[in-house]
């Protein structure tokens, strides 16, 4: 689903985030990436979703060669993506339902399918009666569930979640990932960037390490 | 939970451009509600583009009536017909009445040398020194009237050389400078028109152009996410454009109202004016097709203003 070929990341000011890396990530498989702040986990993640171009190498997604693909396709390219930030970018002037709804507009769902789906994505977060509540009322918690509902709305094939839980005490996060895993389950690609240790490894889903922008283990490069 | 969440959800042609129309009427409704939402600002907005509109059609009416006004006075082209001296009285009123018959002469008057010496003794003040005289110098002149319905200067030359090759004239000599000064000074007015208008169309096409600036750097983050989750250009664009577009259309609106608030104004000193020249002369509106012209000005000024700005900055805003 995503694979990565020798890919470097050189950012104009000469930093060298990312170095040759190698990796795959199949069809319905689950990885967490980890590693200290800046070792690369967040240039990675802004790669895969084209935020940034490699300097070197290829990168495959959904059987997508990205380097073959222009800056106009990117928009639809997005929209098999579902991303989720550490601080969740909700849109504070619109009510919770209407930010769940965002993707499903943009990709040009009519109304009543709109909100079937927003309902439905809302209720598998357990945010369902919060529907009509603003942003800025909720807990953070709930604020990075709202941003998981509306990351998963449209049914992407893949999720890229960036230190999802880095604001969250150790039980929310832990929901959270329990979230991921069952989207998972279902046969959704996910790649998570975390550097919650004492977290992921009791998750039994395989851990890409980095290090200063290179692979720790590049054995495990090819999840399972 | 169900399965079919491993498959992205496409919409199908035929949806999808429904979902176009139904974006577009989005983007409408939207961009107004946020004039609605942000009353003071969005007023202040469009009165500025309102009097910029306001002040060149306002202008142009003016422009209009003088024009209006111009053609239903005497034109003032007046030809005076020297004859030659000596020509019996009976000639000169046979050659009058022949002038009489033209189609473009109003009317013709006939000074004798008699009457001529008369009124010139009177408002020249050489009565005395003129009484010495043993001849009369003066020759018999037909003052003509043109038909006031002709006003292009060019037809009047036309016919006062037509007038000096006849026989037993002297010469004859027309009397419209004024007229040609009051069609110079409505060609320079109308020249200005063009060139007010001009720089406060820009004005406009700025005035939109900042505002929706603004505005997309107040949505920054708005449109980061909207990016990040797949929207194309065009459709985070739509909404600022037709932004633009409202701005521009309802500018219009005030712009018209002033202008008929302005007419309003001045309706009653212009007609005690033309009530002093034995006039009924009332000043005229905007027509309907003036109006339509306003609007449609307005809005694709608002429209283009809008482009300009979004074109620049929303290409710049990307998610990092």
């Amino acid at each position: 689903m995503i694979l990565f070929q020798n890919v470097s990341k050189r950012y104009p000011t000469g930093q060298e985030a990312l170095s040759n890396i190698s990796l795959e990530l199949g069809d319905g498989e689950m990885a967490f990436l980890t590693g200290h702040s800046g070792a690369g986990k967040s240039t990675l993640l802004k790669l895969t979703a084209l935020i940034e171009r490699p300097s070197r190498g290829q990168i495959v997604v959904n059987r997508k060669n990205l380097n073959n693909l222009g800056s106009r396709r990117i928009p639809y390219y997005r929209r098999n993506l579902g991303i989720i930030f550490q601080d969740h970018h909700l849109l504070y002037d619109r009510t919770v339902f209407d930010n769940v709804a965002l993707p499903l507009v943009i990709a040009g769902f009519r109304h009543r399918e709109i909100g079937r789906r927003v309902r439905a994505a809302l209720d598998k977060v357990g945010l369902l009666h919060k529907e009509k509540a603003e942003p800025i009322t909720l807990s953070t918690g709930e604020q990075q569930r709202v941003g998981i509902a509306r990351a998963v709305v449209t049914k992407p094939p893949i999720l890229l979640a960036d230190e999802p839980t880095g604001n969250l005490d150790p039980t929310l996060s832990r929901e959270i990932m329990n979230l991921f895993l069952e989207f998972n389950r279902v046969g959704v690609s996910i790649l998570v960037a975390s550097h919650d240790l004492g977290l992921i490894s009791t998750l039994g889903k395989p851990m890409i390490q980095l290090n200063e922008g290179r692979l720790e283990n590049p054995d495990q490069g090819t999840m399972a | 939970m169900n399965t079919e969440i491993t498959q992205p959800v496409k919409p199908e042609l035929h949806s999808r451009l429904v979902a176009w129309a139904v974006s577009h009427a989005r983007a409408f409704f939207f961009s107004l509600g946020k004039l609605y939402r942000a009353p003071l600002s969005s007023f202040m907005t469009m009165a500025v583009i309102g009097i910029a509109l306001a002040l060149p059609s306002g202008l142009y009416l003016i422009l209009k009536n003088m024009e209006l006004a111009a053609g239903g006075w005497d034109t003032g082209a007046r030809v005076s017909l020297f004859l030659k001296p000596g020509m019996p009285s009976k000639d000169q009123r046979a050659l009058a009445n022949q002038l009489r018959e033209r189609a473009e002469i109003e009317r013709v008057t006939v000074i004798t040398p008699d009457q001529a010496l008369k009124e010139f003794k009177q408002s020249s003040g050489f009565g005395e020194a003129l009484n010495a005289l043993d001849d009369n110098p003066l020759p018999p002149v037909l003052v003509i009237y043109p038909d006031p319905g002709m006003t292009d200067p060019k037809a009047i030359e036309v016919m006062v050389e037509n007038l000096r090759r006849m026989n037993n004239v002297e010469d004859a000599v027309l009397d419209m400078r004024w007229l040609q000064r009051l069609q110079a000074i409505l060609a320079t007015a109308k020249r200005t028109v063009i060139v007010v208008s001009g720089m406060l169309a820009l004005a406009v096409i700025l005035v939109v152009g900042n505002t929706i600036r603004l505005d997309i750097q107040n949505r920054r983050q708005e449109i980061e996410v909207a990016k990040l989750i797949g929207a194309t250009d065009a459709f985070i664009r739509r909404p600022f454009l037709y932004g633009g577009i409202w701005y521009g259309l309802l500018g219009a609106f005030i712009g018209i109202i002033l202008v008929e608030a302005s007419l309003g104004l001045l309706q009653g000193p212009v007609q005690r004016l033309a009530g002093l020249y034995e006039s009924n002369y009332s000043l005229l509106g905007l027509s309907g097709v003036n109006g339509l012209w306003i609007l449609c000005t307005g809005t694709l000024l608002g429209w283009f203003g809008s482009w300009i700005a979004v074109g620049r900055h929303i290409r710049d805003i990307e998610p990092s």
